[in-house]
């Protein structure tokens, strides 16, 4: 009897995470009370102190929690306390603005470099020292200049996830087989024509990738930024539930980042395999 | 005591006398009665206002102590306060002084740190202090000390909850560019306490610390210079000694933990907190270094103040009415759980409690009571400020020469919450510099570089 290697890799993949959730479960389990207090302080103390339960969460705790903030993701209440779906949102919304202005610069610029070997080199060392640039230390700088923090945070993820872009669609500009253009040019096909008609499908698959890695970047950057900048959004919410030490909501947030982010990274995934076409 | 008495009280002191609330013969007297003047609230807000009008007429009805009070005595209270209605329409005056200007913005945005001492500002809103005013206000919680810095200067926020010496940096440049800050009312007063961690249980003499790490949540806070204080009265220097770490509140606790940080001084809630989990106890309150020390301040920007001058005046009444009702111990449990949910402290009911009520678990087993444990009273002292540019002065924070006074006074709003204080029916003190002692020391505000050169500790510069 042999199964599929889907379902076999299936099979691996449910025993791993029950292994690890048993793991975790024993590991976090409550003690017994170390210490013996007298009811009138143990009434001022949390389980942590009186239970001897572990600062850690188990499973069951983070479950429980997860349920209900699923069951009202929307709820606001007030300026500082919205549900998760508002705060996904919200940081949803940075992204895709930010990202957009990123799209917006880069893929025509990078078009530019990639054609023209001049404007190459003379860009170059510009984007070589913008490129490593930790989008944290854009921070303080944006805050000071842009004057407001929405703006700034949106600020930092284009200024992140622009360079990838950038240098993927030059990469693939400048990468188009010289042969394709060749005949192009002997067709007597005008520069604009052959950038749209020849050039961009070629590059293609390579900007795509420039603009799948970028996403991830931005995805990474909202969470540090909205952290910092505080307000709305999911990096908010880890910073205000760290605030009060409710690791079981940092875990939750966690979770839903690393969600959010693999169903972005593979919306881009589909679009590069819609571009990708056999040579 | 002395900002909300009875009109009617007949042997109430119009005019200060000996001391500066007028309560007491003399200023030692004063002192002794209580280390802090502080706001002692009224039965309900209606009848501050009604206080203070009918206080008003009183005293032109009555221009002399000697004949106001006979006259009380002879008809009683009541039928004084009867009396007066009858020709004088209280009630309209009342409404009308309760007012003031209509203010010229009114949505209004106002950043807070989710600790206790911000508790004024919050409860402000829950508790509808700020639309009683006029005034629409979002209390926005913010991350740190730098961002509500950077927010309020960018203008998001109109006013912020700001540590006490925060404002004055701000004004003279430290840290950020030098922009002009007030403060019209002090947040809190009290309400820190040194926390160590659970192993040093046995270690309750500050002498033995020397090499231990400590936190400490901003430069420019009185948790720095009190630490600093308690720490050099002991004979460590806190520069060389100990290892004094800037760390925002909540990773104290994880630190603590985590055995990375020996203890902190840290705002309340925090220490609570690190109680309430198991991970420390309260060594001392930060009362028990300076009875009455102002720690987190309201702070606006000068130019907000000229700019809608009836906005910020509703807001400061309105924070100082907060603060009013926040000092009476009766409603602290109300405001507990007021401030507690998500969107304010985000933070659990009976911590909150513990530090507002004063009956608090001090993580050694035993359950401690302290009322004053963290207070409530808006008067911006001016010579809380000259106190913190002292200690500037002394870690090295500020270089060259100070002139105390003339900072003091552009930051600290005196006069004008004193002007607030009145018109709602509080009484403010009538002098803005009162001399106080912390550990012992007094501190006299008249002559703050004899202060600076008599402690033996501090950095060389």
């Amino acid at each position: 009897m042999t199964f599929s290697l889907r379902f076999r890799a299936a099979v691996v993949s449910i025993v791993l995470f029950a292994a690890f959730l048993g793991i975790w479960h024993l590991a976090t389990r409550s003690t017994a009370a170390t210490t013996t207090m007298t009811p009138e302080y143990a009434k001022l103390m949390g389980l942590t102190a009186t239970q001897g339960k572990s600062a850690m969460p188990g499973p069951l705790d983070v479950g429980a929690k997860l349920w209900e903030h699923l069951k009202q993701p929307f709820y606001d209440k007030g300026p500082n306390d919205k549900g998760l779906g508002i705060q996904l949102g919200y940081s949803i919304g940075r992204v895709g603005l930010g990202y957009l202005l990123a799209v917006l610069v880069a893929i025509p610029l990078g078009f530019l470099i990639g054609m023209s070997p001049l404007i190459s080199k003379a860009l170059d060392p510009f984007i070589q020292v913008l490129k490593p640039i930790s989008p944290l230390a854009w921070m303080p700088l944006a805050l000071y200049t842009i004057k407001d923090s929405s703006i700034s945070a949106i600020f930092v993820i284009f200024i992140c996830s622009v360079w990838p872009m950038l240098l993927n669609t030059s990469f693939g500009v400048a990468a188009v087989r010289k042969e394709w253009i060749n005949v192009a040019r002997t067709l007597e096909v005008g520069t604009i024509r052959r950038a749209f008609t020849v050039i961009l499908p070629a590059a293609a698959p390579t900007i795509l990738t420039g603009m799948r890695i970028s996403i991830g970047i931005a995805w990474l950057v909202i969470v540090a930024a909205e952290m910092l900048v505080g307000g709305t959004g999911i990096g908010y919410f880890v910073w205000n539930e760290w605030n009060n030490l409710s690791i079981t909501n940092v875990i939750i947030a966690i979770l839903l980042i690393g969600i959010v982010g693999m169903l972005l990274d593979q919306i881009l995934a589909r679009f590069t395999r819609m571009v990708t076409f056999p040579e | 005591m002395s900002t909300f008495d009875n009109p009617f009280d007949p042997d109430r002191r119009l005019r200060a006398g000996g001391c500066s609330c007028g309560q007491h013969v003399s200023e030692a007297e004063h002192e002794h009665a209580a280390s802090a003047l502080r706001c002692e609230p009224a039965p309900s807000e209606d009848k501050r206002y009604e206080g203070v009008v009918a206080s008003a007429v009183m005293r032109a009805m009555f221009p002399r102590d000697a004949a106001r009070r006979a006259f009380l005595k002879s008809v009683g209270a009541s039928t004084a306060l009867a009396a007066i209605s009858q020709f004088f329409p209280l009630q309209t005056a009342t409404e009308v002084f309760a007012q003031g200007g209509a203010p010229e913005k009114k949505d209004l945005k106002v950043g807070f740190i989710p600790i206790t001492c911000a508790t004024p500002i919050i409860m402000a809103a829950p508790l509808g202090f700020y639309s009683k005013h006029g005034l629409n206000v979002e209390v926005v919680k913010t991350a740190g000390w730098a961002v509500i810095r950077d927010k309020t200067i960018n203008k998001e926020y109109d006013a912020a909850h700001m540590l006490a010496p925060m404002p004055i940096a701000i004004s003279l440049g430290l840290g950020a560019n030098a922009i002009p800050f007030t403060v019209p009312a002090i947040e809190n007063i009290n309400g820190q306490g040194i926390t160590l961690a659970m192993k040093h249980k046995d270690k309750r003499d500050p002498k033995d610390w020397k090499g231990m790490k400590f936190a400490i949540p901003f430069d420019y806070s009185m948790h720095n210079y009190l630490l600093r204080y308690y720490l050099a009265e002991h004979g460590l220097d806190p520069d060389t000694d100990v290892q004094l770490r800037s760390v925002p509140p909540p990773e104290m606790v994880a630190n603590l933990r985590a055995d990375n940080i020996d203890g902190f001084l840290a705002p309340d809630n925090i220490c609570q907190r690190a109680i309430y989990d198991g991970v420390g106890f309260m060594h001392i309150l930060s009362k028990e270094i300076w009875d009455g020390h102002p720690c987190c301040s309201f702070a606006a920007s000068k130019e907000f103040i000229t700019s809608s001058p009836n906005s910020f005046a509703a807001l400061t009444r309105a924070i100082v009415d907060a603060t009013a009702y926040a000092s009476k111990a009766e409603n602290r449990k109300q405001i507990a759980e007021a401030i507690a949910p998500a969107n304010y402290i985000n933070a659990p009911v009976t911590v909150l409690e513990q530090v507002l009520t004063g009956t608090y678990a001090d993580g050694l087993g035993g359950v401690k009571t302290d009322a004053k444990r963290v207070d409530f009273d808006p008067f911006p002292w001016q010579s809380f400020a000259v106190w913190m540019l002292t200690q500037m002065k002394r870690w090295g924070q500020i270089k060259g020469d100070v002139d105390y006074k003339a900072v003091a006074e552009q930051v600290y709003l005196a006069t004008d919450t004193g002007k607030v204080m009145k018109e709602m029916g509080l009484t403010p003190p009538t002098t803005s510099y009162k001399s106080f002692a912390v550990m012992g020391k007094t501190f006299d505000p008249a002559k703050p570089d004899d202060y600076l050169a008599s402690f033996k500790i501090r950095k060389a510069s």
